[in-house]
């Protein structure tokens, strides 16, 4: 299939539903996981190691008067001390910046120079002999600090009188751009209604992996090669950042890992620290091992972002159709620039969310505060600004005496509108979202439970309320976006690698570009490669984890991004095929026939309808590895059996003037409903129902995606309900272990129904959408469901994180009298009224 | 000055094999399980005793392995995953949570499958809220425990059927 193809004609998928595509086979992983046996980051051990600990701020801002490890080298077993002065005098080049000028010009080392800028910022690093000493040996490195007046709001950051992180920016924002698609001034003026909204807050949280960040980073002399055993998400970003810095070349720079615990974007952030290990390896000429202790992880392997919404203005017709909006974002990036300020575009790959609003004005200012760094954390950037497009629905609701249901379903882009071409120019690729949400209506008894609502009253103490969160998982990056945020930079498209290969005696293996967190890559790829070449899938063996020297990548390897079904297995499926046309032309040579003759089947190659007249695989096997001079002399180098394919998606580069292009291959749905209680007294918000009804076209193994719609369901209620970092004035961490950052546990989580529909995508090669992040919904479904909790009284909800407390002040607001934060202002024939 | 010298003999029995180290005093039970004998099963997630990871049983007793100190395991009898499936063939716990997806990226799960083991031991049929309590403390971030709670009321009904044959 060519790429104008693609692009122009939805062409139908290829693949259809196989002997093993679409099935529920048992996973691979997951005997060895049962057991204990699997090899996570922190379980590589490397003759010589030294374990690593790093000295952390603890202000929030601060000046570094000086730093003074003689007490730490005095201590027995210590190999080695390094600081951040000595770090960047290691380096090449500061680390490589995304942002655009002036934020462009800031200058990150592997360690923190001359100023700390967060807590847990760090400013030095120890080897020892055990994790104990390393630790002992951090607490004897002396820090003199001045401390400096911290920022820790972002709008507040952006102030040209707030202190300022990095000095050679000159200021904290980080990026800003107006996004300016239709005419909203025209929307606005001519919409019936106006419906204005001061402030919605969208909180930072993390979805905290299980198992932290973890290295052991060797610098080999005698090669001068860096290895590194790590459980980074994206080894090939964290190579082409660090690489430049550490002045090793990419061929010398050799990432791996197997299984990773749990990662959700924040794995992708690791990249400084192993940096910094890197040097510290190649100071005491020994591996150095790290495993952050979860207080580590907490104060900064990376965060969610922090987005907040000012004057959001929503144009409103009398009949509920919704024109669109415009809003003022202000995102919190943290102290130090790790990927982003790539999320300052990654949210307008679903501008309009789910909806055919057409006028969009999104006056975008990215700042950086004293707080840890942001990392791409599941549904990065587009939950928040899903968020925001789901509180405008129920807020426009709630003020103009809409159904939210009816609301949601007559302005939602319609199943024939597909494929559906947003105002910023992203081509939703298929769906049914009215009917999603009608199966999770229908999952959650939203009828009996409206009645229900209804008879309760006021009075009884609890508080009935229905919610809904209609989000998009977009997947498959056009990183062509990055040049929206700098137009200088040199990225655009997307790729993934796979190899698969016949090996010596016929047995068929697969390696793959990918470094999955719980994804089942080794089970689904087994299930597409199985298909091709006519084997069961227990037959092909997946390479377990990531290998740089499998050569086996591009350089968007990695998992993330809800992108693996599509990228991953797209790169599967065609090095696949390659390798069954090498086996099929191999066979017609050995069995006189025909290529188009040639049946696989069980792992022999036959003659159609001739039983007699079959090769199994050890057979061709041999013609290539160990027999080759029984063939032709014309055949002899035409065939490897080794075959790598890259799977490349049909992408345009973007305009970075208008802001415009098809941002993502993919746009997978999710459509949550749910039903909460409310105690009146404690402001308790209990959930009594929940429903995810997920839609990501062409499902390999349905068990899968369903499991990975209940963990993203999970962690959302968690962020929804529990889960919160932060800060007090002085950029001091509040919840820095398990104990005050709320983790969602088995008690805190209902029974989550999960159902799905199918739309296959007709843009990739398998009709499967990249899944997995999930949007957020249970954010926008909780938010939703508390709106309607408060039903006709004045308050809107206008914060993500919604806790006892909150929910208590929420129900009492009327009392205090304090303003709404909301109006609605009505066109009459004469001019505007307004209702406040 | 830090005294990190201190060490001492100790004696433990894990899965029925004995074994006898010389251990810092300070060294926490599950340091000594993964770095002095390498087995590296039981995984670490918190160090503060809240997420599970590093669940093992002590003396028949559930216990998070860093929430003791390896001198204070002396003489104790401990179980950790090696020891589940010890005839390489999987429990039925483990059976279970294969059967009904209930795991994904597997780093929760020894812990996971070691407080369902010690679950079934003491109630072998247990209602869901209590499959819920069991598990409170141990955290996973892949399933939203759905897949889990599954796994173990399968496993439940697994030893149910077993008991009436």
């Amino acid at each position: 299939m060519s790429r104008a193809e693609m692009t122009t004609a939805p062409a139908a998928p290829a693949v259809e539903t196989g002997r093993y595509v679409g099935q529920n086979v048992p996973r691979v992983e997951d005997r060895r996981l049962l057991k204990g046996q699997g090899e996570f980051a922190d379980d590589v051990w490397m003759h010589r190691q030294g374990y690593a600990h790093f000295v952390r701020s603890p202000h929030g801002h601060a000046r570094i008067r000086s730093i003074d490890v003689r007490r730490a080298l005095e201590l027995d077993g210590v190999y080695a001390v390094l600081t951040g002065e000595e770090a960047r005098e290691m380096c090449a080049v500061p680390f490589f910046q995304i942002a655009p000028e002036p934020a462009g010009r800031i200058e990150e080392y592997p360690l923190a120079v001359d100023k700390v800028r967060y807590h847990g910022d760090a400013v030095a690093v120890v080897l020892a002999e055990t994790r104990e000493i390393a630790r002992d040996a951090a607490g004897l490195v002396e820090v003199e600090y001045e401390p400096l007046p911290a920022v820790v709001d972002p709008v507040a950051a952006a102030d040209p009188e707030a202190p300022v992180l990095h000095e050679q920016v000159g200021t904290n924002v980080a990026w800003h751009g107006v996004y300016d698609w239709g005419d909203i001034d025209w929307a606005l003026e001519n919409a019936d209604h106006v419906v204005e909204i001061d402030r919605l807050h969208f909180h930072r949280f993390s979805s905290t992996p299980l198992e932290c960040n973890a290295a052991v980073v060797n610098w080999d002399p005698g090669t001068d090669t860096v290895t590194v055993s790590s459980n980074n998400q994206m080894p090939m970003f964290a190579s082409m950042v660090i690489g430049p810095t550490l002045g090793v070349p990419s061929n010398r720079l050799l990432f791996s890992c197997q299984d990773i615990g749990g990662a959700f974007g924040i794995k992708i952030g690791s990249y400084p620290q192993i940096a910094a290990l890197a040097l510290l390896s190649k100071k005491a000429g020994r591996p150095a091992k790290w495993t952050e202790y979860r207080t580590d992880h907490m104060l900064s392997a990376g965060q969610g972002n922090e987005r907040v919404f000012l004057d959001t203005k929503v144009a409103v017709m009398k009949d509920g159709t919704i024109l669109g909006f415009k809003t003022r974002a202000f995102d919190d990036a943290g102290a130090y620039l790790h990927y982003e300020p790539l999320g300052a575009v990654i949210w307008s790959q679903v501008s309009p969310g789910c909806y055919r609003l057409k006028h969009i004005q999104v006056d975008y200012t990215e700042t950086m505060t004293n707080k840890c760094p942001t990392v791409p954390n599941r549904g990065y950037s587009r939950l928040q600004h899903l968020w925001l497009v789901e509180r405008i629905i129920d807020i426009v609701a709630h003020e103009l005496g809409f159904d939210p249901v009816a609301l949601r379903k007559q302005n939602y882009v319609q199943p024939e509108d597909y494929p559906y071409e947003t105002p910023n120019g992203c081509v939703y690729d298929s769906g049914d979202l009215p009917r999603s949400l009608d199966i999770a209506l229908e999952m959650i008894n939203a009828e009996t439970w409206r009645q229900r609502q209804r008879e309760l009253g006021r009075g009884s103490g609890r508080r009935i309320g229905i919610g809904i969160g209609s989000t998009l998982d977009s997947g498959t990056n056009n990183f062509g976006q990055a040049r929206i945020i700098n137009p200088q930079l040199p990225f655009s498209g997307n790729g993934e690698a796979a190899y698969v290969k016949l090996d010596l005696y016929g047995e068929v293996n697969v390696n793959l570009g990918t470094t999955p967190q719980g994804q089942s890559h080794e089970t689904t790829a087994a299930q597409v490669v199985a298909d091709i070449l006519g084997v069961s899938h227990d037959q092909v063996h997946v390479t377990a984890g990531f290998n740089q020297r499998n050569n086996t990548y591009v350089a968007f390897s990695g998992t993330y991004a809800s992108q693996f079904a599509v990228t991953g297995l797209s790169a599967a499926q065609g090095a696949a095929q390659k390798l069954r046309r090498e086996i099929v032309e191999l066979a017609a040579f050995a069995l006189q026939a025909e290529p188009e003759e040639i049946e696989l089947e069980d792992g022999t190659c036959y003659v159609r309808g001739d039983r007699e007249r079959a090769i199994p695989f050890i057979g061709v096997a041999n013609l290539v590895y160990s027999n080759n001079a029984a063939l032709p002399e014309e055949m002899r180098e035409r065939y490897s059996l080794n075959c790598r394919h890259v799977y490349v998606p049909p992408f345009q580069v973007p305009d970075p003037e208008q802001k415009r292009g098809n941002l993502t291959l993919t746009y997978a749905s999710q459509i949550h409903a749910c039903v909460v209680e409310i105690d009146e007294e404690t402001g308790e918000v209990k959930i009594l129902e929940y429903a995810a009804v997920d839609d990501c076209g062409k499902r390999i193994n349905p068990k899968i995606v369903e499991g990975q719609v209940h963990g993203a369901t999970a962690l959302g209620l968690g962020a929804a309900l529990y889960e919160a970092f932060e800060y007090d004035q002085d950029g001091q961490l509040q919840q820095a272990s398990f104990y005050d950052y709320h983790a969602i546990t088995a008690l805190d989580t209902p029974d989550i129904k999960a159902a799905d529909i199918e739309s296959p995508s007709p843009f990739t090669p398998n009709g499967a959408k990249g899944m997995g992040e999930g949007g957020g919904a249970p954010l926008h479904a909780i938010c939703s469901a508390i709106q309607d909790a408060l039903g006709e009284q004045d308050a809107i909800v206008s914060d993500s994180h919604n806790p006892w407390e909150r929910v208590w002040r929420l129900l009492r607001s009327g009392e205090r009298g304090e303003p709404r934060g909301v109006r609605v202002l009505t066109r009459s024939d004469g001019g505007s009224g307004e209702r406040s | 000055m830090v005294d990190a010298g201190r060490v001492q003999a100790i004696e433990v029995t894990i899965n029925g094999e004995k074994y006898e180290r010389t251990v810092e005093s300070r060294q926490l039970l599950v340091h000594f399980l993964r770095d002095t004998l390498g087995m590296k099963g039981t995984h670490i997630g918190c160090d503060t005793g809240s997420c599970g990871a590093c669940t093992v049983i002590v003396d028949g007793r559930l216990t998070k392995s860093c929430m003791m100190l390896a001198p204070q395991a002396d003489g104790a009898q401990i179980e950790t995953i090696e020891g589940v499936s010890a005839d390489g063939e999987l429990s039925p716990v483990q059976a279970a949570f294969r059967q009904e997806h209930g795991l994904q990226c597997g780093y929760c799960t020894p812990g996971m499958v070691m407080a369902a083991t010690y679950l079934l031991r003491r109630n072998p049929h247990p209602s869901e809220q209590e499959i819920r309590r069991a598990i409170r403390g141990n955290i996973c971030r892949c399933t939203g425990y759905v897949n889990i709670v599954k796994s173990i009321a399968a496993a439940a009904g697994g030893a149910e059927a077993r008991e009436a044959e």
